[in-house]
């Protein structure tokens, strides 16, 4: 029942690179915000890994940082010593627009606009928030937007240009419930979808763990991706390299299969409910013969 | 050993993800209520509107919340009734409710209203009010004729 139309409305842009300066009717690039009210669900790591898969299928894509004082996406993505200049500057004209935004190291095609990080959240002005999405929507056909926890100043200024949403979700009771507090406060026609993130398919296959159609069930949203809870996410964090351009990675697949939902492919959602390794399935057959 | 497992079953715990799930459903239940005061105000209209077909009530005392409790959320509404009507008013034809006049004004509106009732509203709703006027009671005499005469009634035309 997970399994319905995972992201049907979504028109892959064929925009040009980033020479924007030639063509008048510019298509321009789609704006997403991630968010989740609740902290520490994976925010940031899954802005990381879908901008990373985007650019991976050759997408031009900016990761902006909405998350002024705490910023963490140079970190994740491990730009972090990279970092010059932050969108606060470009909106202050202390710094032109491109000299902030830090190229990836390993996908040219991405870049990180940064926070500051000796800000509040306070300090920006949506309008302004708002300007500069729009400015680099001309530039990239994928604009997303890390939201900082809470449904605060900050929360506004990241959804404020943004087109479409997605939500990112654990399968436990606060962050859902979080999420759905989320949902009621986007603003009109962003379309959320939704990634459930951290799942640990043992759990769920014992009652133990909320499973994705329950908490399908209860948000109603379209399924963007189900990401299943690796070691080899926290090993990535580590090193500062998205698991999605990992090609082995279970994680990183699940975060490629989502990226390409986000480009309107139809890629079934994900099962984990049959799999099990051999122990598990050793003692599943044990229990069932009582 | 059919009984044994049920036994089992009873006293084994239900597995969290079963918990998890309910308590988000009642969880959210109460959030969504209390984050939507305008669907609880459009609420709080249509319930005057209802209940002031069969009673006078107390607007202004009238009071609509939601208890969480422990297994359900439940809407609790306190409402002060000054009067009962003789007959309930006809249910409102349109999307709008005539109804906050109706109440202020009393027992003369609903007397008059029920005189109304019939041309307001014709044919079926009218069935089974015995103080409608004449058309209207021969229609229902017509119909209750017509019933009693169908096992004959297939030569009559």
């Amino acid at each position: 029942m997970a399994e319905q139309q995972a992201a049907a409305t979504v028109q892959p842009q064929s925009t040009e690179p980033m020479d924007d300066a030639a063509q008048a009717p510019q298509q321009l690039g789609a704006a997403i915000v991630i968010t989740s009210g609740k902290g520490g669900v994976g925010k940031t790591t899954s802005t990381a890994n879908i901008g990373a898969a985007l650019a991976a299928r050759g997408r031009n894509v900016c990761l902006v940082d909405a998350d002024v004082g705490l910023r963490n996406l140079d970190v994740v993505l491990g730009l972090e010593n990279r970092v010059k200049h932050h969108f606060l500057d470009v909106i202050e004209e202390k710094c032109a627009l491109e000299d902030a935004l830090v190229p990836d190291k390993r996908v040219p095609s991405m870049v990180l606009l940064p926070a500051a990080q000796t800000r509040e959240k306070d300090d920006v002005r949506t309008a302004d928030m708002a300007a500069l999405i729009a400015e680099l929507r001309k530039r990239f056909e994928y604009v997303l937007i890390d939201c900082p926890a809470g449904i605060e100043m900050g929360f506004k200024n990241a959804v404020v240009g943004a087109q479409r949403a997605i939500i990112v979700t654990t399968p436990e009771v606060s962050a859902v419930r979080d999420a759905d507090r989320v949902v009621g406060l986007l603003p009109a026609g962003l379309e959320p979808q939704l990634i459930v993130n951290r799942l640990r398919p043992q759990l769920v296959r014992r009652g133990k763990m909320l499973s994705v159609a329950q908490v399908d069930e209860i948000l109603r949203l379209p399924l963007l991706g189900v990401i299943p809870d690796e070691p080899e996410v926290v090993v990535a964090t580590n090193r500062g390299e998205p698991v999605s351009l990992n090609a082995t990675s279970r994680t990183g697949e699940a975060y490629r299969r989502a990226a390409s939902r986000l480009e309107g492919e139809q890629v079934e959602i994900e099962d984990y409910s049959a799999e099990g390794g051999f122990f598990e399935r050793l003692a599943a057959w044990i229990g069932g013969r009582r | 050993m059919s009984w044994l497992d049920a036994i089992l079953r009873f006293f084994r715990p239900m597995p969290s993800g079963v918990v998890a799930k309910e308590r988000l459903r009642l969880v959210l239940l109460s959030d969504r209520i209390n984050l939507a005061p305008d669907i609880v105000d459009q609420l709080r209209g249509d319930l005057i509107a209802t209940i002031s077909r069969y009673m006078e009530i107390d607007e202004v005392g009238l009071d609509v919340t939601f208890e969480t409790r422990e297994n359900d959320v439940a809407l609790l509404a306190n409402i002060p009734i000054k009067a009962v009507r003789a007959r309930p008013l006809p249910p409102p034809m349109t999307a709008a409710p005539p109804v906050t006049h109706d109440a202020a004004t009393g027992a003369v509106d609903l007397a008059e209203s029920q005189d109304e009732e019939p041309e307001a509203e014709s044919g079926p709703v009218a069935e089974g009010e015995s103080a409608s006027p004449i058309e209207a009671q021969e229609v229902i005499a017509a119909n209750v004729s017509s019933r009693r005469k169908r096992p004959k009634s297939k030569g009559s035309p």
